[in-house]
């Protein structure tokens, strides 16, 4: 078994890597979204992705929907002297001229409540709404669970 | 791994000055046996997912890697997790010598959900343990570890669970060898591993 793992590893590894869909609106880009696969709904599942702002006004992503969850919900994890813990995040600020990622370990998309299988290989959309330069919604990959970052790569990689 | 008295020290410093920048990628070297070290042995006895209790004497002659979680944690928990995984498909035959353990700082829920389909996802070798809430609390103090139920609409069934979310190195004999923090590659677990077996 572990064998056969390995060598469908090993074609993952060898095939060409996909480049990652890439969506804007005004001067912000969102890219490289990805989630980890579920087992069955009753847990929550994650939503990771980048976000640049190629303007010269600071935004901020303020929420998020997609049909994947009926509870889906931006949250930041913390470390506060070795205890992790993963508050609400009331806005994920995207500054000027700069980026933000969320990803393992800082902001996340949290998605409770899911109303479908997040199955490897699938996509599902995330409508993203910043405060200022609207909605926009995003084709987000659904990885192995235990992708730790996107396979897809960025135009600029 | 042997490293020189000099070695060991720049190796502290080192990780102290990561730690005061707020680096994730930390590992604490525990390496030097004091006496305070070699009286930390923390113990636990908890059932696994078919109810058997399991203590450190089911693992004679094995190292644990040993991770406090819970399986509604859907950002850290599963990182830590796929490190193990790598790890262990990287040991090839040393990981018949090292066992790891995920135990579940939210066991009934865990219970509910699923210990074993949540554990053998990420690999097939980490043994889910979920107690009652006596069992659990009394092997978060033997490691020395800190989780808290917290009330919070904004999470899933109004509660989530704060945690210490290193992963703890016990040597065969019981014996607390070191953490790795979040975020250590598995790299660096692999190599202290392979030091050590
Ligand atoms: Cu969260």
């Amino acid at each position: 078994m572990k064998r056969i793992f390995a060598t469908l590893a090993l074609i993952a590894a060898a095939g060409p890597a996909l480049a990652c869909e890439t969506v804007t609106t005004g001067s912000l880009e969102v890219s490289r979204a990805w989630s980890r696969a579920s087992i069955g709904t009753a847990r929550p599942g994650v939503v990771y992705l980048t976000i640049r702002n190629s303007g010269t006004a600071d935004d901020a992503l303020i929420s998020i929907t997609t049909p994947a969850a009926d509870m889906p919900m931006l949250h930041q994890t913390v470390m506060t002297d070795g205890i992790a813990s993963m508050p609400h995040a009331m806005e994920v600020p995207v500054p000027a001229g700069g980026q933000v990622a969320l990803e393992p370990g800082g902001y996340h998309a949290m998605l409770m409540d899911l109303t479908q299988v997040l199955k490897e290989g699938e996509t599902f959309p995330v409508t993203l709404t910043f405060r200022d330069a609207g909605e926009v919604t995003i084709p987000v990959t659904v990885q192995n669970i235990g992708a730790s970052a996107p396979t897809c790569t960025s135009p600029d990689e | 791994m042997r490293l020189s008295k000099l070695q060991k020290g720049l190796w502290a410093l080192a990780a102290v000055a990561l730690m005061a920048v707020g680096a994730a990628v930390v590992f604490i070297d525990r390496s030097s046996p004091s006496v305070e070290q070699a009286e930390f042995r923390p113990t636990f006895a908890l059932p696994d997912a078919d109810g058997r209790l399991r203590s450190q004497a089911d693992f004679p002659g094995k190292h644990l890697l040993v991770f406090f979680g819970f399986t509604n944690c859907p950002d850290i928990c599963p990182t830590t997790l796929a490190e193990v995984a790598q790890v262990m498909d990287d040991l090839g035959e040393l990981s018949d010598d090292v066992q790891p353990l995920f135990i579940s700082i939210d066991p009934e829920r865990d219970r509910e959900l699923g210990l074993d389909e949540y554990t053998e996802a990420f690999h097939p070798s980490i043994l889910g343990l979920a107690g009652d809430a006596a069992q659990t609390r009394a092997a978060a103090d033997s490691f020395r570890i800190y989780y808290e139920r917290e009330d919070s609409a904004d999470a899933p069934d109004g509660y989530a669970m704060s945690h210490s979310p290193a992963l703890y190195l016990i040597s065969p004999e019981g014996d607390w060898l070191g953490q790795f923090t979040y975020g250590t590659p598995a790299s660096e677990i692999l190599a202290e591993l392979k030091a050590r077996l």
